[in-house]
């Protein structure tokens, strides 16, 4: 078999990913004075997921006004080529090494490889697939994550079907009850398996009331009929361990499912660098710089943790682009190590350990919806933080300020800095 | 008296806005807004509900482009203004910001490209 | 007039017309759904069986043993994947040791080679995860895996290459003896043959039926199954069977060639020879075997569950025979894909028995490139295919790195795909963590384009499965 050789380039800084978490970290380090930077995207522009959503209520914090998904990204967009910060568009990474060498193939230059001196790792996040919830019944076309459907809509333009039933109330599932009904399909109903939705209270509000589109609370599908095309799915009421009732089932006719239960980190290029895993984020454990386990290798938005609004995304990435800087400069003095720790009502933090003295933001998500409860953060018996919530919910991450000083306490005081709720 | 509790959908915080209107329906007072855009909607809310359409038009190659209209609407007009987007072709050229159709259904909101073509 | 006409496009019809490619006939294959390998062959437990299962002296018993000892290079030359990683059949009592001493009995009288009853502690040598109540297990280590779906594209696809005709989206109706021959028929058209061969799977009965002979009945077996992500496939190395007891056969916790985890099949008797839905009790029962024969099983991890429906025969044993001209394939069960490659040489066998004198097809090649073969490049190999057709760097599905170049090629393959299924089960796009959740768009795109057909034309699996009703704006 004929062989091509394989093209080795060096870089300072690779971002995998040309979303909003990519182009931020790009931005951020090229406002530092680094030049030296790749950003690669696979898609065939740059803007990640954002293009598809075209709905509005981004850019609040970021900018101070309210943008649609693909103006936001237009935003960064155009940063990156204002700044001329070099990109590659449909270029895929395909692997990921320990020392940095960044594995990447396009039409143009086939399989190459990239020594880098740092890499952010912003890859995005995928949907939950329908496999994974093991519905029962047939396996007949009309069936697809709300995503899925997000992108034939807005994106190449075409209807999937006419009658909707949605499974999940993530964000996803009620834009696009909202947007199908625009199109002229009619939404039968959103299932949530859980006591409460995913999604957030406005989502609820504009895209299911506005409409007089039911939100099925503790309901799901049992049941899938149709042999080629979906003609219906049989839904029901679940008790309080998520098991169906029989008594509460019911048919209801429709020709899709649509299903928003919940996005997953896409992590496989950073599962294949030897990165751990969190358990619960499914992200990387990283420290206050989004630095994964190998040196030099960060990690922000999606990818690190599900979030739920870009201005968050782009915050971090923020963090992590110009924490690439430092470390590509020598600049980083990390001198402590304190672990984070998540009590279980609070299910898990960003950061998960936190090597610097330093003010530092952590974002954490609760387990469940609660009302009236502290926001305590302590080392020990000793509590450096303390702030009172009338209503926490698993939908809306929520973030501490952490001072230099509470670090340098939580340091001195053993290492465990405790999250929890009471 | 009449009481009416909301959720704002200004930002994406969604507080919970508690209303009290008279008896012809205007508002008297709001509670449970952090800020002061939640006044405004809950006051636009009880009285003419307004909406930012967010959809795609087809463009004059077949494809589609992302649109909004410029500001929010008439919540009772959302429908219609699908129609007329629905109805309109945009120029295969479109680039954000351009208007596509100028003040749709006489409410002054044009209806914007949100993206590239 | 055709020399042969295969009613049944799956891994039975394929090997069958793979084998009479070799001869100088004009073969044309039949088939209802929109691909090949749509029915039993598309879901089931993907299994080279070693052969101690059926009873000895039966047709079952020898063809097994023969399958089995055939497809390893059958395989191979096809480009088809392989591997022979062995089985345990593992017990949980003393009872069931006696029963895997029996079967290790009529195994050996079957003619396979290597079997052996062992203890828990020398399975936990070879099984680290096997589940804590196992106590004894038979080891076959003749026992293999492969992908029937691609072996059955791969039987057809070479007999194609050889000079075979598909015809897809032809379902039978009507079989009518003519002069030196049938006249098969569907509502719009027939095709003519000397020979008819009837593989039509869960049909065949009906088929054999249009043809006057009602000598037997199949009934469809319902299997089903939960396939589980490529982190899992590693779990065990071996096929897992349980030992038959009054409870039924059991199911099997097995890796698959592409490696991912398969567990399944239930058993389950119906009458519907369409009804391809999976039940909740059905995967809860498989998944309560699974946990007792391998321990550590996440099922959080599963990426999709299925059907498939197996043609349980009313004699017990396969029924392939011929009767002027008419052979039939029937009843073909498990151990049938292991038993395919035999099959395949049977049926030619009976026709040079009816008096016919096959002639060489000296042209013939049966070596197929395989499906896969660009995923297995090297880096430096990629390249110089890249360099020729740039698409192959194209990556469109994220989870299987499949190209469009690949698709590309799949599409432009015999036997050639029509919709996204069957994209999927040449290349793997769709086939992985996401379920085609970001790849079908795009899938549907390059399908449309190389077709030449309208983008909401194109469908899941053919008929009416369409994955688009028409375009926003106009529906």
């Amino acid at each position: 078999m004929n062989t091509k050789a394989v093209k080795e380039i060096n870089c300072e800084l690779v971002v995998v990913g040309g979303g909003p978490a990519g182009m931020a970290a790009a931005v951020a380090a090229y406002e530092d004075g680094l030049r030296d930077i790749l950003i690669l995207e696979r898609d065939d522009n740059l803007g990640g997921i954002l293009r598809q959503c075209i709905h509005n209520g981004f850019g609040l914090h970021r900018f101070g006004e309210e943008l649609t998904g693909p103006e936001y990204a237009y935003r960064y967009e155009k940063m990156v080529r204002d700044y001329g910060i070099p990109f590659m568009t449909d270029t895929m990474v395909t692997g990921i090494s320990k020392d940095r060498v960044v594995t990447a193939q396009n039409t143009k230059e086939g399989i190459f490889k990239i020594r880098a001196g740092a890499v952010i790792l912003a890859m995005g996040c995928r949907e939950r697939p329908k496999g994974a919830l093991n519905i029962a019944g047939h396996r007949p076309a009309g069936i697809y994550t709300a995503g899925t459907a997000q992108k034939f809509v807005n994106m190449k333009g075409y209807m999937p079907g006419r009658e909707v039933v949605i499974l999940g109330s993530g964000d996803i599932g009620l834009i696009m009850a909202r947007r199908m009904t625009l199109e002229g399909a009619k939404v039968k109903a959103v299932c949530e398996l859980m006591p409460y939705s995913g999604g957030l209270a406005r989502n609820i509000e504009q895209c299911l009331k506005d409409f007089d589109i039911p939100l099925m609370l503790s309901h799901t599908v049992v049941e899938i009929h149709g042999k080629d095309r979906l003609t219906g799915v049989t839904i029901g009421k679940v008790d309080e361990n998520r098991r169906p009732i029989p008594e509460t089932f019911e048919y209801i006719p429709c020709d899709t499912l649509l299903l928003s239960c919940g996005l997953i980190p896409e992590n496989e290029l950073t599962k294949d660098a030897g990165i751990s895993l969190d358990r619960v984020t499914n992200g990387a454990i990283v420290d206050g710089d989004r630095e994964t386990e190998i040196e030099g290798v960060f990690a922000c938005g999606n990818v690190l943790h599900v979030h739920d609004l870009v201005d968050y995304v782009s915050e971090e990435a923020s963090i992590a682009g110009h924490a690439a800087v430092r470390f590509i400069r020598h600049e980083t003095s990390k001198t402590v190590n304190v672990q984070v720790k998540a009590d279980g009502q609070i299910r898990y933090t960003v950061p998960q350990k936190l090597t610097e003295v330093a003010p530092t933001r952590v974002y954490f998500r609760v387990a469940d919806v609660y009302r009236d409860k502290k926001v305590v953060v302590a080392v020990g018996d000793k509590v450096l933080y303390e702030k009172k919530k009338q209503k926490l919910a698993p939908g809306e991450m929520e973030t501490v300020e952490l001072t230099d000083k509470m670090i340098a306490e939580a340091a001195e005081l053993g290492g465990v800095l405790e999250f929890k709720l009471v | 008296m009449k009481k009416r509790e909301l959720t704002c959908i200004v930002c994406p915080r969604g507080c919970t806005l508690v209303c009290e209107l008279d008896d012809g329906g205007k508002l008297i007072s709001v509670s449970g807004n952090l800020c002061p855009r939640g006044k405004k909607y809950a006051d636009d809310e009880c009285t003419n509900p307004m909406r930012v359409v967010t959809s795609t038009v087809r463009c004059e190659d077949g494809a589609v482009v992302s649109c909004k209209t410029s500001t929010s609407i008439p919540k009772s007009l959302v429908l219609e203004a699908m129609k007329v987007i629905n109805n309109t072709k945009a120029p295969a050229t479109v680039k954000i910001g351009d208007v596509i159709i100028k003040n749709v259904l006489g409410t002054g909101a044009d209806v914007i490209a949100t993206s590239n073509k | 007039m055709k020399d042969v006409v295969i009613i049944g496009a799956g891994v039975i019809g394929g090997a069958v017309a793979r084998e009479l490619s070799k001869y100088k006939l004009d073969i044309c294959i039949l088939e209802k759904c929109a691909d090949v390998a749509m029915g039993a062959t598309r879901a089931n437990s993907a299994i080279v069986h070693a052969g101690f299962d059926a009873k000895e002296g039966s047709l079952k018993a020898k063809l097994n043993v023969m399958g089995s000892e055939m497809m390893e290079n059958y395989a191979h030359e096809l480009g088809v994947k392989y591997k022979r990683n062995g089985s345990l059949v593992v017990g949980f009592s003393d009872e069931d040791k006696n029963t895997l001493e029996e079967l290790r009995a009529r195994g050996e009288a079957n003619g396979v080679r290597g079997l052996r009853v062992i203890s828990r502690e020398e399975i936990l040598k070879i099984e680290p995860s096997i589940g804590e109540g196992v106590t004894c297990a038979l080891h076959a280590p003749t026992g293999a895996i492969i992908c029937p779906y691609e072996l059955c594209m791969a039987t057809v696809g070479n007999a194609m290459d050889n000079g075979a005709e598909l015809k897809l989206n032809f379902e039978v109706k009507a079989i009518e003896k003519i002069d030196g021959g049938y006249k098969v028929s569907s509502e719009k058209e027939s095709v003519c043959a000397r020979y008819v061969i009837n593989c039509a799977g869960v049909y065949s009965d009906a088929v054999a039926k249009m043809a006057g002979d009602d000598s037997f009945t199949v009934i469809p077996r319902r299997g089903e199954y939960m396939l589980l992500d490529k982190e899992c496939g590693s779990l065990v190395s071996h096929t897992i069977f349980r030992c038959p007891s009054k409870m039924g056969k059991g199911i099997l916790v097995s890796p698959t060639v592409d490696g991912n985890l398969l567990l399944g099949p239930t058993a389950e008797n119906i009458d519907d020879k369409e009804d391809k839905s999976t039940t909740a009790a059905g995967l809860a029962k498989v998944r309560m075997q699974a946990n007792e024969q391998v321990a550590g099983i996440n099922f959080g991890k599963i990426i999709t569950s299925f059907t498939g429906l197996r043609s349980v025969g009313s004699t017990g044993d396969f029924i392939i025979n011929e009767k002027d001209g008419f052979i039939n394939c029937a009843g073909i069960e498990s151990p049938g894909l292991s038993s395919a490659p035999a099959i395949g040489q049977y049926v030619r066998e009976l026709i040079e028995n009816s008096g016919e004198k096959l002639i060489k097809n000296e042209s013939f090649n049966g070596a197929r490139r395989p499906m896969h073969y660009f995923k297995e490049c090297t880096e430096e190999e990629k390249n110089a295919i890249i360099a020729e057709n740039p698409a192959y760097a194209h990556i469109i599905c994220r989870c299987e790195m499949t190209s469009e170049g690949e698709i590309v090629e799949a599409i432009h393959t015999n036997p050639k795909p029509h919709d996204l299924d069957a994209i999927k089960r040449r290349t793997r796009s769709g086939m992985g963590r996401c379920q085609g959740g970001f790849c079908s768009p795009y899938v549907v795109e390059i399908l449309a384009r190389e077709l030449g057909v309208d983008y909401v034309d194109i469908t899941k699996f053919g008929g009416e499965s369409y994955i688009n009703i028409g375009k926003t704006k106009e529906v």
